[in-house]
């Protein structure tokens, strides 16, 4: 099974390295839409560091729902998720390694790049921690949700519309206690249990969209 | 165990079904006007006005019953996508086609009455309180089950995806509503109006409760038609198709 998950995420991985591919985009997204903030609601430090958790969460969030179509996508058209779906291991697992390379070529990044783009919007000092802390947790089970939406709209019509329909209210949770925990950090309140309910959404994620995700790959290759 | 399932089959028939909701339907109709036209009439004309908010609390009477449909039409939706996906009962895939579209109708109506009854009673067409929020988000779960249902060139697909979504967000309904209640009592601590108390007159439970169940039918019976017709058209279809072909 271990070795099953390490071959099919570090097939994605290597597809992802060599192809150069969605890192950049979900990089180049997230930094250009951060910075377009400043322009919008003007560059006082106090307005930027005031809503500098929510716009970095917001920003992470449609960053890494960008690349989710991909996820699944150019297996199902190349036809390498059906012979994935035949090989001895549960889809599940294909679903989960496929998820873990995802994360760690968009979400991992977002993770590394939301620090630098706080010194930007000049976030609180005491929140750094805390939002490296938080996207950790939270970029996960972004990816794992997203990971059901994905496998839904697989070939269908409209589908990257589609796909944020169906993503953006499941996320919802995850955004209000990512950007709460920062904001508790920043005000002395203690971020650890907003941070603990974070992982908990993860947690719960990482059990259930293995298999809502799989079920849904199952109807779609039938 | 085989006994429920082979009773649920039983109706797995289109014909069977058929006669059987022809029948049921004049009668779902005929309660659906007498208990509407009861408890409009009670709520409109016989029941008192709010101490604090005068007429305008008689929005509670189309707004409360739209927002307790919007729920339960979600869970049946949820419900017959699981019998769908264990049993593969082809009634509940029509259902869920059929009901959908519905309950975003009363989750809508739930939302422009919210909207309308917040001007006079909070002084804002919009507040981000958390029950309205919620109401919000659950408007956008069914826009992407319909969404999701109508993306296939096969339908049958699509009815499949949809009904494996209608199951993921019944499970994270309660997660979203938690959320947001805690997210809104974070920001906005006891600055919206609530209603003057919890307990309610009987002569406006009266009203209340004749058009929740009058809701109810009315929804039984839309989904009739909604589930009547979709079957004509398949019907109508399949005899097209074998005109062609011969």
């Amino acid at each position: 099974m271990i070795r099953a998950l390490r071959a099919i995420a570090g097939r994605d991985l290597r597809l992802a390295l060599r192809l150069g591919s969605e890192t950049m985009t979900v990089l180049v997204f997230f930094v250009l839409t951060v910075i377009l903030f400043p322009f919008g609601v003007g560059p006082a430090p106090e307005t930027l560091a005031k809503i500098a958790p929510g716009i970095l969460w917001v920003t992470a969030l449609l960053a890494s729902m960008l690349s989710l179509e991909r996820l699944f996508a150019g297996d199902y058209e190349d036809g390498s998720l059906e012979w994935l779906s035949l090989a001895p291991v549960p889809l599940e697992l294909v679903v989960l390694s496929k998820a873990l390379a995802h994360w760690l070529t968009t979400g991992l990044p977002l993770v590394v790049m939301a620090p630098v783009l706080g010194v930007l919007l000049h976030l609180d000092p005491a929140g750094y921690l805390t939002m490296i802390a938080a996207m950790a947790l939270g970029t996960p089970a972004l990816t794992l949700i997203g990971a059901i939406g994905a496998a839904l709209t697989l070939g269908a019509r409209r589908g990257g519309v589609l796909l944020s329909l169906l993503v953006l209210p499941l996320y919802i949770p995850v955004l209000i206690f990512g950007v709460s925990a920062v904001d508790a950090a920043i005000f002395g309140l203690g971020a650890g249990p907003r941070l603990l309910i974070l992982a908990g959404l993860a947690l719960f994620a990482l059990a259930l969209a293995p298999f809502a995700a799989a079920a849904a790959l199952r109807q779609a290759i039938e | 165990m085989a006994r429920p399932i082979s009773s649920l089959h039983r109706f797995a028939n289109p014909g069977r079904f058929m006669r059987l909701a022809g029948r049921l339907m004049p009668w779902f109709a005929a309660v659906t006007v007498v208990l509407m036209g009861a408890g409009l009439y009670f709520a409109l004309f016989d029941s008192p006005p709010d101490y604090q908010q005068g007429d305008s609390v008689r929005i509670m009477y189309v707004h409360v019953p739209s927002a307790w449909m919007a729920l339960f039409v979600y869970v049946s939706i949820a419900a017959a996508s699981a019998a769908a996906l264990i049993w593969r009962h082809p009634l509940a895939d029509l259902f869920a086609k059929a009901a959908s579209p519905l309950g975003a109708g009363f989750t809508a109506l739930a939302l422009l009455t919210g909207i309308l009854w917040g001007k006079p009673a909070w002084g804002d067409w919009w507040v981000w309180d958390a029950r309205l929020t919620s109401v919000l988000v659950l408007f956008f779960l069914y826009l992407g089950h319909i969404g999701l249902m109508y993306a296939f060139d096969d339908a049958a697909r699509g009815a499949k995806a949809a009904a494996i979504l209608a199951l993921v967000g019944v499970i994270n309904v309660p997660i979203i509503k938690f959320s947001v209640d805690w997210w809104n009592s974070l920001h906005q601590p006891a600055s919206v109006i609530r209603l003057s108390g919890p307990t309610i007159h009987p002569t406006m439970l009266l009203p209340l409760l004749l058009l929740a169940v009058g809701f109810t039918f009315y929804f039984l019976t839309l989904v009739l038609v909604r589930m009547k017709s979709e079957i004509v058209a398949a019907r109508i279809r399949a005899m097209r198709l074998a005109q062609l072909g011969a």
